[in-house]
């Protein structure tokens, strides 16, 4: 398995709104709740699972929104660590499957 | 023998609920209490009050889950069952108004989760036929707001907003439940024109929320007591969607009477935004 191969998956505790141009994100389980930014809302939208982080950064991010491809990265998973401490984020070194909503 | 039970209507937020005792003072309290309330409306749902010797109104929280399809609600000073599907339910409690106020509370903010409305911690009140509310935490400013209101606008409460969906938006219901003004509303509906975060300052200006932060507040304020992931799930949608409904503002505010003139100027103006838009 490669190195730094992390997969994530939006967890079934959460709902989602887009709203003017901001998503919100809310954990339904202890009412935390998030508005994310133009980028953020690009991996938490891609996050199905089984598309390795690094790849959603390359294809979503570096692509979408011109960024140096190692700063978008380490921002990436800076995010993903705050929103898997939330329960928002599933996070794995292995493919998950989808949560049941 | 078995006392006959006696039954007093209660229309709050258009929604008629059969209160029944067998207790006549109890009864008497009840006529009271919600007499701008009272309805002779079929009611949609039924509570049986039994009184008993239970504490004395509770700051402990309350609390409200699921035992298999009904509802359960439990403070140190009422218990309460309640089945959705049957639209009945039994409250043990003692004759104190304050416990039979937070059940009807609780009970309402169940029936409104699941109809896409909301109680929301706010002062209301109709001007030119529109309806205001005003939120905050305690001491932001809501009674105020209510005490400064020119004589020609109507209370519709200065402590719990009743709101439903209507027509291109949201309603706002009076309500008999008084915070400090300890006054009842009206019982009156009508079109919401305007949320307004309150706080205090030293001059008056309006200002924008980000969708974010409105549905953050809108969230904060939303009385709402039940562990239910549902119905949670629910309410959030409710509030993205009355934040992309109604116009939501950030009001600081100098606690005098031009407030009011400014409240009023910025229904017209964004009736007038709308318009050219």
């Amino acid at each position: 398995m490669p190195e730094n191969c992390i997969y994530i998956a939006r967890s079934s505790a959460i709902a989602a709104r887009a709203l003017a141009g901001e998503m919100m994100v809310m954990n339904s389980a202890d009412s935390t709740f998030f508005t994310l930014n133009e980028v953020a809302t690009a991996i938490f939208q891609a996050a199905d699972g089984h598309t390795p982080l690094r790849e959603i950064v390359r294809d979503k991010i570096c692509e979408q929104f011109d960024v140096d491809p190692e700063r978008a990265q380490a921002d990436a998973e800076q995010f993903v660590a705050e929103l898997s401490s939330h329960g928002i984020l599933l996070v794995s070194n292995q493919p998950l499957a989808a949560e049941a909503p | 023998m078995v006392a006959a039970r006696k039954v007093a209507c209660v229309e709050i937020g258009g929604i008629p609920i059969a209160l029944s005792t067998s207790d006549e003072r109890f009864l008497d309290l009840l006529r009271q209490r919600y007499a701008g309330f009272l309805s002779s409306s079929r009611p949609e749902f039924e509570l049986e009050f039994d009184l008993t010797t239970t504490g004395p109104v509770s700051d402990e929280d309350v609390r409200v889950g699921r035992e298999g399809q009904a509802w359960v609600l439990e403070r140190g000073d009422f218990q309460a069952r309640w089945e959705p599907r049957t639209g009945r339910g039994s409250v043990r409690q003692n004759a104190n108004p304050y416990s039979l106020d937070s059940v009807l509370r609780i009970l309402h903010s169940l029936i409104l989760a699941e109809r896409g409305g909301f109680l929301l911690h706010a002062a209301s009140a109709i001007g030119d036929g529109q309806a205001y509310l005003f939120s905050g935490v305690s001491g932001a400013g809501k009674t105020t707001m209510t005490r400064l209101a020119p004589p020609n606008i109507t209370l519709l409460t200065d402590e719990i907003s009743y709101l439903r969906p209507s027509a291109g938006g949201y309603s706002a219901f009076g309500t008999p439940f008084a915070g400090e003004l300890a006054r009842s509303g009206e019982n009156c509906s009508a079109p919401v024109a305007a949320l307004f975060f309150l706080e205090k300052g030293a001059e008056n200006r309006i200002e924008e929320l980000s969708s974010g932060e409105a549905v953050r507040r809108l969230m904060r304020n939303i009385l709402f007591f039940a562990e239910d992931k549902r119905l949670v799930e629910q309410l959030f949608a409710t509030a993205c969607d009355f934040v992309a409904r109604v116009p939501i503002r950030r009001l600081t505010f100098y606690p005098d009477a031009r407030v009011w003139d400014l409240v009023r100027k910025f229904d017209r103006n964004f009736q007038r935004v709308l318009q050219h838009a």
